[in-house]
């Protein structure tokens, strides 16, 4: 079973979700990449047994709608939380309509955030963080 | 004749190039097409006599047509739609991200469903009005909005083909720029005589060449950097029609917003006989 930090039940005992993890590489011990959209690899995890897949990021190199294309990605995949480090505007009206919960803030290696994760450390963001275009070089605030 | 004014960069006179050409000449119809932040009116100061909203057309999606098929996003090359796939029972939906839209239409276009139709968006505003005998027409981009070139072709449908057309454009080398100086005869290239202005004037150089509009430059603040530019233009044969030295009196009036030919009379002359150096190159 997953707690979240406001004590909802997010998956049930035996359930596993798949949950997608921003990344600098391609395993569970890189770190986790602080932009969403414009990220390096997505590394999707199966919550139970952590098998995983690392995706190179398809629209990182967009002039723009990274983050809208991205969100489409996680819903295309099923995916039902998001751990990053910042999401924008556009990517979290996105990854909202798809019913994903995201989770911002998140730094340090990939597999610690899935354990905060399982272990209902995290709380779910409310806003995006981020103004957009977050990720584009030279436009890091 | 169509004479337009650009730059590789934001903050070399390119405005005050604009103004004052027009304001040395007769017949004239100033464009500032410098649309995220025009000024020229600044200093022209035009009495304006007429705007009108300008739109593009966005898709708009019909939901009980709709299946989610996701064609519209695949086909958005712009990357501003995004289709939330059918899931635990939820039907599907398409999010439009309307200032990241071209107003393009190969959504509606190409949607199997027919389930798009087109909506108009305002994005600006083309003003018109005149300054004297000038005739001044300028866009104003909304804030926050993107979409600088369609307001820009809105701006020059108001082209008066019986006289002499002076284009404000805008700074840089990107889609605005080239939608500016598109359909312009001549252009005159703004820099200042530093490394930097040097680096965007090639920049400017390039995409001029590409679009086959004949140039030339004029060197602002000419006595404040070194003589690279000029090394430049003269070995790619690229011919200087003014230079401007930089004078405290001149900053002064453009801090009033007022243009120099007015407080500097004899300007007049030099920017006259630049003209005259343009449309000779021409004929
Ligand atoms: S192409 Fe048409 S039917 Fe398909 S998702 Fe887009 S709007 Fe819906
Ligand atoms: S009109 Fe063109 S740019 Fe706008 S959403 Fe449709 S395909 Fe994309």
């Amino acid at each position: 079973m997953i707690i979240d930090a406001d004590s909802k039940i997010i998956a049930e005992k035996g359930d596993t979700m798949k949950i997608c993890i921003t990344s600098q590489g391609k395993t569970l011990d890189d770190q986790v990449d602080p932009r969403f959209g414009r990220c390096q690899y997505f590394i999707f995890v199966e919550t139970d047994t952590l098998a995983f897949e690392a995706v190179e990021n398809p629209s990182a190199q967009f002039s723009g709608g990274a983050g809208i294309q991205s969100g489409q990605l996680m819903a295309g995949q099923g995916v039902k939380a998001v751990l990053t480090g910042n999401v924008g505007p556009n990517a979290f009206q996105t990854l909202t309509a798809g019913g994903i919960k995201i989770y911002t803030g998140i730094s340090g290696k990939v597999r610690d955030a899935v354990d905060k994760f399982k272990g209902g450390a995290l709380k779910p963001t409310e806003n995006p963080n981020v103004g957009s275009k977050f990720g584009m070089p030279g436009k890091d605030k | 004749m169509i004479i337009s004014v650009a730059s590789g960069k934001g903050g070399t006179g390119k405005t005050t190039i604009a103004v004052n050409l027009a304001l040395s000449l007769s017949n004239i119809q100033l464009l500032d097409c410098d649309v995220e932040e025009p000024n020229a009116h600044i200093f022209l100061k035009p009495k304006i006599k007429e705007k009108i909203p300008a739109f593009i057309p966005i898709p708009e999606v019909d939901e009980t047509k709709c299946n989610a098929c996701g064609k519209c996003r695949e086909v958005c090359a712009y990357h501003a739609i995004a289709v939330i796939p059918p899931a635990d029972g939820e039907k599907g939906k398409v999010l439009i991200f309307p200032h990241l839209c071209h107003g393009c239409g190969a959504c509606s276009l190409l949607c199997p469903q027919k389930a798009i139709k087109e909506v108009n968006k305002e994005i600006g505003l083309v003003e018109s009005g005149d300054s004297g005998d000038i005739k001044f027409v300028h866009g104003r981009l909304n804030v926050g909005e993107i979409m600088a070139p369609p307001l820009i072709r809105q701006v020059q449908e108001r082209i008066d083909p019986s006289r002499t057309v002076i284009i404000d454009a805008p700074p840089g080398t990107s889609c605005p720029v080239i939608a500016a100086v598109k359909k312009s005869d001549y252009c005159i290239l703004v820099t200042e005589p530093t490394p930097f202005g040097l680096n965007d004037l090639i920049l400017a150089v390039e995409v001029l060449k590409k679009l086959n509009i004949p140039f030339g430059v004029v060197v602002n603040r000419s006595d404040i950097g070194d003589d690279k530019v000029d090394n430049y233009c003269r070995d790619n044969g690229i011919p200087i029609l003014m230079r401007i030295p930089f004078d405290r009196e001149i900053a002064l009036l453009y801090s009033r917003g007022i243009p120099m030919v007015q407080g500097k009379p004899e300007y007049k002359e030099k920017f006259r006989a630049m003209f005259n150096i343009i449309r000779k190159g021409r004929s």
